[in-house]
């Protein structure tokens, strides 16, 4: 089967800056596929070459298989959902979401009709006679989507298209954009730099830092299993210990940390001496008697979430860990103050070089 | 001076204006909306407050409201002796307009062709000259303010503005002289063999129409350029992105979001070159006849001040009914325009 979309070895550059670093991926039909990254990170760039609003400065865009070098923005099946939605205020409401077909040549009463469709589509049915100011933020978002669905793309493309929109909407929005795409069955290429956002909706997350694509995977393959420092650091809550390889020997190895020695699973198969990060999700370690754990540290607070408590400790050397826990052992955590020790399965642990990692 | 309803009217006139915006100054002070709001006064100190008042004041009753009427009183008196001004001759007549129409009482052709001839091309061609400048700034406007960067768009402005340091007519002599037979225009032609003999485009009115289209080319440039400025380069690329070809994007998306500064463009265009006097003066052919040097000769040539007021005044009708006409065919209100 031909992927929907597929970059091959494509970089970007701006002058001397690097914008996106030798991506290379295949999204399938029908997919939704997340970039989940920091700011400035590349994400945009990325999806404007998809676009074909930037051209590659190396490496090759295929969408549906074609070579989309030399084809233009308005030649490609591709429509685009901007940051800050780009509705024309020009138009109405109706006008806006046919405009693509009017460019197309439709007749005026047969784009009525697929206004009309659509506006039910988005649950906006009898006001496409609206202007746009007199619209909230998230019917206009559903007008652009609807705008960007007319035109019967094979790839929607959607640049941040809740961040405006305030956290209630946001959410309510979610589901919303899933269900869209489930019923009209097209590939989603969607941007954020919300990991709630992409693990909720994504089939597949590609996350890049600083230009470069770290890894791509379901949201579970990322969480539990990262292949670099940083998507270990960025997919969710982790502490990061900082130190060298000290022996490793099959699945396990142990990292000479500033708590002391620390084994975790050597996802990297990281040689002895090379240096290394090992994370510990909060939830993995566990609270115990002051010395019976791996690592000790004081308790400085914790605060109560419902279903679960993050603890937040300091370390000896000074350094911050967060612990989590829910159920029976929630109401055992001691007073701020208490010693207590840490411990967690090393194979929970988790090991990854440090090289190419800036964010700690 | 007369001394007539004429007279009296003149003066009541800017007072009931000055008693007008006293009410609505009173108005606004009673309106519950601004309860609570600082006055203007005591948010700015008498010192600015009373300025503003007298320079406004000032500025509308001497420069605008006065000429004005006392321009309208005169344009409907016969012209007279300064010794029977305000004597038994001195009444209301239609006469001045009468000779716009249909000449003097002696002549026997039925209409003051000449006179109405000139009014109507200038009244077209004014027109189509304001279409030109659109035609021109568009393109250079829209590059300005969407495409260039800083430094080549800080350099743009530059050259556009850099020709009118120079004086208005010095810059239709500098036409004139690009356009003589002489001319470096001739001469060029002349020597890409293209013509044999010079081309006496001062004769055909080319000098008269290029001068006039450039005198006030930047204020439909700035116009534009403001106008397609606040357009986000977000839409034009939406607009791309869902197929539309590049004229598409300008006839649906850039002109009509400039719709404002395209009025405000044209009917400044329209207006400065309807009334302006140096180039068609510097340029016009021999036989070529602008309205405005009409006017200009009624006043100084034929000293029948009554008469130019008249003719002024139709010219000054004419341009308004250009512009509430624009701004009708552009479904605009008069405020928008002034953004
Ligand atoms: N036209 C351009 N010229 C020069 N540099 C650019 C250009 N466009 C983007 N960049 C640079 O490329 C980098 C990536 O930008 P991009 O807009 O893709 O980031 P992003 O991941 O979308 O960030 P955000 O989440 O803030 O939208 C930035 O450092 C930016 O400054
Ligand atoms: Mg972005």
């Amino acid at each position: 089967m031909t992927s929907a979309v597929a970059l091959d070895h494509v970089s970007i550059r701006f002058g001397s800056f690097t914008a996106v670093d030798d991506a290379s991926l295949d999204i399938a039909p029908g997919e939704f596929f997340s970039f989940l990254g920091p700011s400035g990170c590349g994400k945009t760039t990325l999806l404007r070459t998809i676009s074909g609003f930037v051209e590659p400065s190396e490496g090759v865009v295929r969408i549906d298989g074609k070579d989309m070098r030399g084809i233009g923005s308005n030649q490609r099946p591709t429509a685009l959902i901007f940051q800050n939605l780009a509705l024309f205020p020009m138009m109405s409401v109706a006008e806006n979401i046919v405009y693509g077909l009017r460019v197309r040549g439709m007749g005026k009463s047969e784009r009525m009709k697929v206004a009309d469709r659509l506006l039910d589509l988005i649950a906006l049915p009898g006001q496409g006679n609206k202007r746009i100011d007199e619209l909230s933020g998230g019917q206009k978002q559903r007008v652009a989507i609807a705008r960007a669905l007319a035109v019967e793309p094979k790839v929607l493309l959607l640049d941040e298209p809740l961040s405006a929109l305030d956290l209630k909407l946001r959410q309510h929005m979610r589901s919303e954009l899933k269900e869209i795409q489930r019923r009209v069955g097209i590939t989603f290429i969607y941007i954020t730099h919300d990991q709630g956002e992409a693990l909720t909706m994504s089939d597949r997350i590609a996350v890049m830092d600083r230009g470069v694509i770290q890894q791509i995977g379901d949201g579970r393959t990322l969480y539990n299993h990262p292949r670099t420092a940083f998507v270990a650091s960025f997919v969710g809550e982790t502490n990061i210990l900082a130190g060298k390889v000290a022996t490793a020997e099959g699945e396990l190895a142990e990292v000479a940390t500033a708590h002391g020695p620390l084994s975790g699973a050597n996802a990297r198969k990281l040689m002895s001496g090379s240096d290394a990060m090992l994370f510990i999700r909060p939830e993995s370690l566990r609270l115990t008697a002051p010395g019976a754990g791996a690592i000790r540290g004081t308790i400085v607070g914790s605060a109560f979430e419902g279903h679960v408590t993050h603890v937040s400790l300091v370390a000896a050397d000074g350094s911050k860990l967060t612990v989590s826990v829910n159920g029976e052992a929630a109401r055992l955590v001691p007073e701020p103050g208490a010693e207590v020790g840490l411990v967690y399965r090393p194979e929970e642990a988790i090991i990854l070089p440090s090289e190419g990692y800036a964010h700690a | 001076m007369h001394s007539s309803i004429g007279q009296v009217v003149i003066y009541v006139i800017p007072a009931m204006v000055l008693a007008w915006f006293g009410w609505l100054a009173w108005r606004d002070r009673r309106d519950p909306a601004n309860a609570g709001r600082q006055g203007f006064v005591a948010r700015n100190g008498w010192p600015v407050a009373g300025f503003l008042v007298i320079a406004v004041g000032f500025w509308t009753i001497f420069m605008i409201v006065l000429p004005l009427f006392s321009m309208i009183d005169l344009s409907f008196r016969p012209k007279l002796p300064p010794p029977q001004w305000g004597g038994p001759k001195d009444f209301y007549t239609l006469d001045n307009y009468r000779y716009f129409l249909f000449g003097s009482t002696t002549s026997t052709a039925a209409w003051n062709v000449t006179h109405l001839t000139a009014f109507a091309l200038t009244i077209l061609t004014s027109i189509a000259i304001t279409a030109l400048d659109f035609v021109i700034c568009y393109p250079i406007a829209y590059y300005m303010a969407k495409v260039a960067r800083p430094n080549r768009l800080r350099l743009m402005m530059l050259m556009l503005i850099a020709p009118y340091w120079v004086n208005e007519i010095l810059r239709a002599f500098a036409f004139r002289i690009l356009f003589s037979s002489q001319g470096i225009i001739n001469n060029v032609l002349m020597a890409s063999g293209l013509i044999d003999q010079p081309v006496d485009f001062l004769a055909a009115d080319v000098a008269l129409y290029a001068g006039l289209a450039y005198a006030y080319l930047l204020m439909m440039m700035f116009a534009l350029y403001n106008a397609l400025d606040t357009l986000d380069g977000n839409l034009i690329e939406a607009a791309r992105d869902l197929g539309a070809p590049w004229w598409h994007i300008h006839a649906f998306i850039a002109i009509p979001h400039a719709k404002p500064g395209i009025a405000s463009g044209s009917t400044l265009v329209f207006m400065l070159t309807a009334g302006s006097l140096a180039a068609p003066l510097v340029l016009g052919g021999p036989r070529s006849l602008w309205f405005t040097p009409i006017v200009y000769d009624r006043f100084y040539q034929a000293f029948n001040w009554q008469q130019g007021a008249a003719y002024a005044l139709i010219l000054l009708v004419a341009c308004v009914v250009f512009v509430l006409g624009v701004l009708r065919l552009f479904k605009l209100g008069l405020a928008e325009i002034a953004r």
